[in-house]
């Protein structure tokens, strides 16, 4: 079995598409009593796409006192096709964001992460599966998606950081389409980003009983010349005494977002 | 939880937009099962109420309101109303007016108070030296760090001197356990197989419960919202939790939230109705414990974001416009 799975990610990886995939998908996956893929459980990406989706090489980190802990390694790109399409000018904007990675990053700020980045940011999240209505919570500042499955036309109501999830299955892949995100996340912590007129495709596929091949289409039309996707594996986490602990990370920027405003020390 | 919002609340909110689809238990109703088996409790509910958490001084021992007791509530509420005249429930242009306030028509919860045990509807005596700060929506009170309610604060001289909401680190009916409150009172619960989600939707506050019998984190290991862990007794869910910060309190004012053990109880009781009974014990803060039963309906409106900390420009106002008024305000270029 564990040959053949090798030789079948080669496979995928010499066509470099994910058409390979449905031969994973008849393995043994776990299923809910309705016999649905069961994502229920605790997921964790691993790689450098939270530093950089395209593929990057090593760089210094903003922190002097951090020294190597907060540098990025290089590290392969997530993209197919190796780059992101964008238009000539937003590519200007985000090469200036990434000059001012620090100052503008929405994460630094403990903001929430936004679709797709919550997905691959070093942090678990947790699935919690029903057939009408999914939760994925995230420990990055506590941040939720609620994904309606048996609600195909339900619309965005108002734009939010977490996005309108509207979950479908292909098969045995689950399929959530998000819209009505804010303008204001990011992708990563190299200054790529996106409009209000983003949508995103999701596509959740179990390729084993402790994986997941994690798929995101990303369409706006005011950033990118077309659409364009980003696939890697997410991981369970498998530790017994695996739990989401609390990261309610507001404390921790306090002093960051208010501290100019601090009253000031008497001499 | 403040007070003064609380009464406001139970005033004003027969004219609530919030229409309750509420039955009366039936005691041969059947709950529910969901996929695994496990009594359906998931969906969105709402906890508005109209009730007061202690009972009114002049019910006395009556546990539950008369048809004409609620008669006379209603009509004092339409008065108040009319006197009002729909302006703000602080006087003139404030922060809220009837808009904003979420209810519980008195007559689908006719108890006297939301307490139910000590059977006289009245909180247990403050043990002698526990703390008490409440809060609430008027001027800065005196206090001291940490500031552990959730509404005001006690200066504007930095961040942590505002209360736990308005740093948008604790919802002001939110905490473990939520109580009602001027609004924003709904809670999504969600289940699979061994966990349960209490969701509620004031700052996206999603508590993780393992029902699958695996122990407490170790005791120094604690957070704002505690530890939870779940079991099945009949039909019941009952949630326990322990582990939580010395940052927040007990209940109502009162206590040190480290010293709390909460257990809540969830029972479904009809197809729109799951009751929320929690006990609170802290024997450091209060004599003994206590018992709080709150009717939550059911909504078949969806949760919105509640993205607080991202928006929170009434930080930065409040401790900017302090500084300014201070004279020691420094804007980015460094002018004073």
């Amino acid at each position: 079995m564990k040959a053949m799975l090798k030789s079948v990610v080669m496979a995928a990886g010499l066509a470099c598409s994910m058409a390979a995939l449905p031969a994973f998908a008849q393995g043994d996956i776990p299923r809910t009593p309705d016999g649905k893929p069961d994502f229920n459980g605790i997921w964790q990406a691993l790689g450098t796409a939270h530093l950089d989706l395209e593929t990057h090489v090593a760089r210094p980190g903003p922190v002097v006192e951090m020294g190597a802990l907060a540098a990025f390694p290089g590290g392969m790109g997530v993209v197919e096709g190796g780059k992101i399409p964008y238009k000539p000018e937003a590519l200007q904007q985000k090469l200036e964001n990434q000059d001012n990675w620090l100052q503008r990053d929405p994460l630094v700020k403990c903001y929430l992460p936004g679709v797709p980045r919550a997905t691959y940011i070093p942090y678990p999240f947790q699935i919690f599966q029903a057939p009408d209505t999914t939760l994925i919570s995230y420990q990055f500042a506590g941040a939720d998606r609620i994904v309606y499955m048996d609600k195909p036309d339900f619309e965005s109501q108002v734009d939010s950081w977490m996005g309108h999830n509207i979950g479908r299955w292909e098969g045995d892949t689950l399929v959530i389409t998000v819209t009505g995100q804010m303008p204001d996340t990011w992708f990563d912590q190299s200054g790529n980003w996106h409009s209000w007129k983003m949508s995103v495709e999701e596509r959740y596929t179990l390729i084993g009983p402790n994986h997941i091949q994690y798929e995101a289409t990303i369409t706006d039309p005011d950033v990118f010349s077309e659409p364009w996707t980003i696939s890697m594996p997410l991981y369970r986490r498998i530790e017994p005494n695996a739990m989401m602990l609390e990261f309610k990370c507001v404390e921790f920027v306090e002093e960051l977002l208010y501290g100019q405003y601090r009253k000031p020390s008497v001499e | 939880m403040n007070s003064r919002l609380i009464t406001l609340a139970v005033s004003m909110t027969v004219a609530a937009t919030f229409t309750a689809q509420s039955f009366a238990a039936d005691a041969n109703y059947t709950v529910p099962r969901n996929e695994w088996g496990q009594p359906d409790l998931r969906g969105v509910w709402n906890f508005s109420s109209n009730t007061p958490l202690e009972r009114p001084a002049k019910y006395a021992d009556q546990a539950y309101l008369t048809a004409e007791d609620v008669a006379k509530i209603r009509e004092e509420a339409i008065a108040e109303i009319a006197r009002s005249d729909g302006n703000s429930s602080q006087g003139g242009v404030g922060g809220y007016n009837q808009f904003w306030i979420e209810g519980l028509p008195i007559e689908e919860n006719t108890r006297t108070s939301l307490l139910i045990d000590p059977p006289n509807g009245r909180m247990p005596k403050r043990v002698p030296g526990a703390p008490i700060a409440f809060g609430g929506l008027g001027p800065d009170i005196e206090g001291v760090l940490p500031v552990r309610f959730t509404v005001g604060g006690i200066g504007k001289d930095h961040p942590e001197q505002r209360g736990l909401s308005e740093r948008c680190l604790l919802g002001f009916n939110s905490v473990p356990p939520f109580m009602p409150s001027m609004y924003n009172n709904n809670v999504q619960l969600f289940q699979n197989k061994d966990h349960v989600v209490i969701f509620n939707e004031m700052i996206h506050e999603a508590r993780i419960v393992p029902i699958d019998g695996r122990s407490h984190l170790p005791e120094d290991i604690v957070q704002w919202t505690g530890d939870s862990r779940g079991y099945w007794e009949g039909d019941t869910l009952v949630v326990e939790t322990t582990n939580f910060t010395d940052k927040t309190q007990s209940f109502r004012g009162t206590g040190v939230s480290a010293d709390m053990h909460l257990i809540e109880r969830f029972t479904r009781v009809s197809a729109d109705q799951v009751n929320y009974t929690f006990t609170v014990n802290d024997p450091m803060a209060f004599e003994a414990p206590f018992t709080v039963e709150v009717p939550m309906h059911k909504m078949e409106e969806e949760l919105y974001e509640y993205a607080c900390h991202e928006g929170n420009y009434g930080m930065v106002n409040i401790l900017r416009g302090q500084r300014i008024e201070d004279g020691t305000y420094i804007d980015a270029s460094g002018n004073q």
